[in-house]
């Protein structure tokens, strides 16, 4: 299964800031921050590129950031998807900078207990039996556009933003981890235990099911997912992530040029995070 | 006769039990900073506008409103000697010297982070 074809556009509703692609307006600098390891950060936030612009340099991949901080007091709007593109022919058996990253990211604390801690991306390994073909990927929260875990909620506290990412509100959720057994990634938690530390972007709590958030809190300001930087800053780059909605982003060009797929496409949940040579 | 001795002196006796309970004495915020609101407005009304705002921030992606959690703990949460922030619902500090004399018991910090935001540029 490959795809744009597979991609429904959403409808645009009016609101937010028009069609998709013009969310960078006119008031918003052409410049893009970029979004780097602490130690070069500093130096590159002085240069300018175009937001489209994947930079090679000294084994790193600078992601130019897909957009730029949204309005406060703007909603998230349905001119924008945000999704992933992960290609599986850079991901290496064994690392797992980006799982570390999250965790570092979300303040996950684990009780050693591998099968119930709290984890947001886990790595897969699949080998194709018949070939012996083996390939390694990191599986979080898939971001469907039809996601069951929205459809079985019984008090709707999972929930689809505007702009395509999943969550759950713990404010209402009570804990019935229906969304656990109807999500066919294995994508989401439960926290277990009283917690402790939390990061003031990622409230957590005991009796509350949690998942991936697409690091909403740093989309919302600019920056991309955690994942996607570390995986480009201290692994080899195999993750993209950007504005689906948007024609002239790196992800929708590469989406609707190259063959990607999606991992259980057959279920039809249509998610937004996409794999390529798997 | 009598009985109105009584009620006057239990109802006496009621308010002078009132005025005797310490009232809360919250720290200070952060020096050189101003609330969102009026200390009136604040004292009533903290609960509703903290509710409001959170189903607008989490559900429709509104950011940088007026009523935020993070920002009343980056500003209420104490520093205590070797420079560590304090908890906010620790007995004595800004949220919980209140609560504990109006006796509620808020959710809020089962999740919710009660120290600003930790350093965490080391860790990545």
């Amino acid at each position: 299964m490959t795809d744009a074809s597979l991609y429904p556009p959403l409808p645009l509703a009016g609101e937010g800031r028009g069609e998709g692609g013009s969310h960078v307006s006119a008031g918003l600098a052409p410049s893009a921050s970029l979004t780097l390891g602490p130690l070069s950060r500093k130096r590159a936030r002085e240069t300018k590129l175009s937001r489209r612009h994947l930079l090679l340099a000294s084994g790193a991949v600078l992601i130019a950031a897909p957009a730029l901080a949204r309005d406060k007091g703007q909603p998230a709007s349905s001119a924008q998807h945000w999704g992933l593109l992960i290609d599986t022919g850079k991901c290496s058996e064994g690392c797992t900078t980006c799982v570390e990253a999250c965790k570092a990211e979300m303040g996950l604390k684990g009780h050693d207990r591998p099968l119930t801690d709290a984890q947001y991306v886990r790595k897969i390994d699949v080998k194709d039996p018949a070939t012996g073909n083996t390939h390694s990927l990191p599986v979080m929260c898939q971001h469907c556009d039809k996601p069951a875990c929205v459809d079985v909620c019984p008090t709707g506290a999972s929930m689809k933003r505007a702009d395509g990412i999943v969550l759950v509100d713990r404010h209402i959720c009570i804990g019935c981890r229906y969304c656990m057994m109807a999500c066919p990634y294995k994508a989401r938690s439960f926290a277990h235990e009283e917690q402790t530390g939390q990061q003031p972007y990622l409230p957590r709590g005991k009796g509350t099911v949690e998942g991936c958030t697409l690091c909403v809190h740093r989309i919302d300001a600019g920056q991309v997912p955690v994942c996607v930087e570390a995986c480009a800053t201290r692994a080899k780059g195999a993750m993209l992530f950007g504005d689906l909605n948007d024609p002239n982003s790196e992800i929708a060009r590469r989406v609707a040029t190259e063959a990607t797929t999606r991992i259980r496409a057959d279920l039809g949940l249509l998610p937004s995070v996409r794999y390529q040579r798997i | 006769m009598l009985a109105r001795l009584l009620v006057l002196l239990l109802m006496f006796g009621i308010t002078a039990a009132a005025l005797a309970a310490d009232l809360p004495a919250p720290p200070k915020a952060k020096a050189g900073t101003t609330c969102v609101a009026a200390a009136e407005v604040m004292r009533r009304d903290h609960p509703d506008m903290l509710k409001h705002q959170r189903d607008d921030t989490l559900r429709l992606g509104i950011r940088g409103g007026t009523a935020s959690l993070r920002d009343c703990v980056a500003c209420h949460a104490t520093r205590a000697a070797d420079g560590t922030p304090v908890p906010v619902n620790a007995p004595g500090q800004f949220c919980q010297s209140c609560h504990a004399y109006a006796a509620v018991t808020p959710d809020c910090f089962d999740c919710h982070a009660t120290t600003p935001a930790p350093v965490k540029e080391a860790a990545r």
